[in-house]
């Protein structure tokens, strides 16, 4: 078992225009409107970078600098963990098209953005970060992959780390086979010791697979954790958002489950200060 | 604390009970250290794929033929193929069962790279769509071939394994960067072992992609060469039992003393010309084992070959090392085997340090003038108790590793 600290969160997916803006309908409190997902410009890419940036690029960057910002922490000397269940679907369905067709010519840059890494390289560029980074793939469980090695990592080394998971749709034929419910991601900023921005404790624990997982409540965000491989996030997100105690339990690998317990630390709320007020100009 | 040691605590050594190997050189230990002492290239002219350029690859010969089958047939692709074939030669998989005896199977972790994964199964696929409806043929196997984490699957169900597991992918750091997780998992006491390594296999998608940046050789690769032209693209697999050392290891045992991880933080597809990053990856694996440069016999560069590549490594190197220490990039014998040289290269260090070899490096005839290190041609005898393995990949992403003579 190994506890950590979760100082920063960010968000974006159909319907959750940030955490600030979705802490509510996480805890239940507001309703979801399920909408196409809209990827704010990350403060992070210049405007030039950000048009040509590919959309997990996109998504990784806006999550990563809103949970940096929640944190109040400087991205550029924390370690970070990627996971995604598949990558850029877009790159590697052109790449697989064109090597189909009779002129098997690739775009260079197509080529370089269709590795799993593609948004840790841009977001090493962007942040100047120069620390270890990862990027994992877990299948359905990437998000408890990830969140399993930034756990890891923050515990062994001592150092914050901060774990971005995302996931895209791939177009057609891809889709047929690999259908993903929405372009989601997610960014966690993790401690081994608690900072004055601690949000919450975390107790991690690997257990044999007994019993069911979390789910969410409501149907539209239950349909989008089942169908969004990053989206398994939302139960942990939901108990942060709540403020309670809880245990929240994710599916991991076919034998075992991943049991976190939740206990929020009161510290701002004590100020009178709310989480979603808390972000730094 | 300096900026080296900030992300490189202490870490306490593993020992690479088992391991296996398999590249263009041959399959297996003997036929490996064989190709290393003789000086023997696993590269030969493209066969694999017709292609409008020309180039050399390492291609290992039978993938086309030993198909999975039965139970696991949904995992057929080159890629799982070519790991099968690891895992079933010099006795690995009977380490493994060994260690899951000791240890029970959800104590021992799955921490393997793969940049390729299944990827040639889907090209095929997409050349054989329905031509009305556009869809793949209805045997296309996602889960088990094209995606990225299907080797990890395929290993965990191979050798039988319940501990954690997921694939690294970060490009041609992947398979060094496992090393560390796995470290990190066991220093964390969620496993006491771990399967280590990956594969990487030929596929169009990087012989082409390749080619359209420009940096693949139209000839063999000569990695550190004043003439070199890119790389040889390989395919390999190499897998590594790690566990804690114990009175099961003997002097001859190989350690994992250190990981060093850092990113580059300045471009997609190319190095930092100073060799920041690479220096960094080092300088943290030093601290990790606790080592002085000095310390070090020999180091396995990554070099592949590429006019900016070698360059940043060679000064990032002789910044670090001086113009003493030993080194040389094995590329030219097995080329770049991609997400898997990481893997293969700590195998190649390993039987270095085993056999008492110091590899050379085919094909590489005249070294750069403009170059520092103390880069070596011709292999040779001689005891090597302490190594560097050195992986750098696509996105910025460094790797070294350090590993020892237990005694």
């Amino acid at each position: 078992m190994m506890r950590i600290y979760l100082e920063g969160v960010g968000l974006c997916g159909p319907g959750l225009d940030g955490w600030a803006a979705s802490r509510a309908v996480l805890a239940g409190a507001q309703d979801h409107v399920p909408a196409p997902t809209r990827v704010p410009p990350s403060p992070l890419l210049p405007a030039n970078e950000r048009r040509r940036a590919v959309q997990t690029v996109r998504l990784s960057l806006a999550v990563g600098a809103e949970a940096f910002a929640v944190a109040g922490r400087h991205p550029s000397a924390t370690a970070t963990v990627f996971a995604s269940s598949g990558g850029d679907g877009e790159t590697i369905h052109e790449i697989l098209s064109v090597l189909a067709s009779p002129n098997r010519e690739l775009s260079p840059t197509r080529f370089h953005n269709s590795v799993h890494n593609t948004p840790a390289g841009y977001w090493g560029i962007a942040t100047e970060a120069r620390t270890p980074s990862s990027s994992l793939c877990c299948h359905d469980d990437s998000f408890a992959a990830g969140l399993l090695e930034a756990a890891v990592q923050a515990t062994v080394e001592q150092q914050p780390v901060a774990l971005i998971a995302y996931d895209v749709q791939y177009p057609a034929p891809l889709c047929d086979v690999r259908p993903i419910g929405a372009e989601l991601a997610v960014a966690l900023v993790l401690t081994p010791e608690p900072s004055n921005k601690a949000l919450a404790s975390v107790e991690l624990l690997l257990r044999p697979r007994s019993g069911a997982v979390s789910i969410m409540p409501l149907a539209s965000l239950e349909a989008l954790r089942r169908s969004t491989p990053a989206a398994r996030s939302l139960p942990l997100l939901a108990a942060l958002a709540r403020r309670d105690k809880a245990t929240v339990t994710l599916d991991y690998l076919t034998d075992m489950t991943m049991a976190l317990d939740v206990v929020p630390i009161q510290a701002d709320l004590a100020l009178g200060v709310g989480g979603s007020e808390r972000v730094p100009g | 604390m300096n900026n080296a040691a900030r992300f490189a605590s202490a870490m306490p050594p593993l020992a690479l009970s088992d391991f296996s190997v398999i590249t263009s050189l041959g399959a297996g230990r003997a036929q490996t250290i064989d190709a290393l002492r003789a000086g023997r290239s696993g590269l030969a002219p493209c066969a694999f794929e017709t292609l409008p350029f020309q180039t050399h690859v390492g291609e290992i010969a039978g993938l086309d033929v030993h198909s999975i089958d039965g139970e696991m047939a949904g995992f057929d692709c080159r890629n799982n193929r070519l790991a099968a074939m690891a895992l079933q030669q010099d006795g690995f998989a009977d380490s493994v069962a060994a260690a899951r005896e000791r240890y029970g199977r959800d104590r021992i972790g799955v921490f393997v790279g793969t940049s390729t994964s299944g990827l040639l199964k889907t090209e095929t696929a997409y050349r054989r769509r329905d031509p009305t409806t556009g869809r793949l043929p209805p045997n296309f196997d996602y889960a088990r071939t094209h995606n990225t984490y299907s080797l990890a699957r395929f290993v965990r169900t191979v050798l039988d394994l319940g501990g954690p597991a997921f694939v690294v992918s970060t490009a041609c750091a992947a398979t060094a960067k496992v090393f560390g997780s796995a470290a990190r998992m066991i220093a964390a006491g969620i496993c006491d072992a771990a399967v280590v390594g990956g594969a990487d296999t030929l596929c169009a998608t990087t012989l082409f992609g390749f080619h359209a940046l420009g940096v693949m050789a139209d000839e063999p690769c000569r990695p550190f060469d004043a003439g070199r032209r890119g790389i040889s693209i390989g395919e390999a697999a190499g897998f590594v039992l790690v566990e804690r050392p114990s009175d099961r290891h003997n002097a001859d045992t190989v350690l994992l003393a250190g990981v060093g991880e850092s990113s580059d933080a300045y471009h997609m597809s190319s190095p930092h010309p100073e060799g920041i990053g690479a220096r960094l990856a080092m300088e943290r694996a030093l601290a990790a084992a606790g080592l002085d440069p000095s310390a070090i016999d020999y180091i396995n560069l990554h070099g592949t070959a590429t006019p900016v590549g070698d360059a940043a490594e060679d000064h990032a190197v002789f910044d670090l090392f001086g113009a003493d220490t030993p080194c040389s990039s094995t590329k030219g014998f097995s080329g770049h085997t991609l997400g898997a040289s990481g893997a293969v290269e700590a195998v190649f260090c390993a039987l270095g340090i085993q056999y008492d070899f110091l590899p050379g490096s085919p094909h590489t005839q005249t070294v750069d003038p403009a170059f520092k290190s103390r880069y070596v041609r011709e292999g040779r005898r001689a005891r090597i108790n302490r190594v560097v393995s050195n992986s750098f990949g696509f996105g910025g992403a460094n790797c070294s590793l350090v590993l020892v003579r237990a005694a």
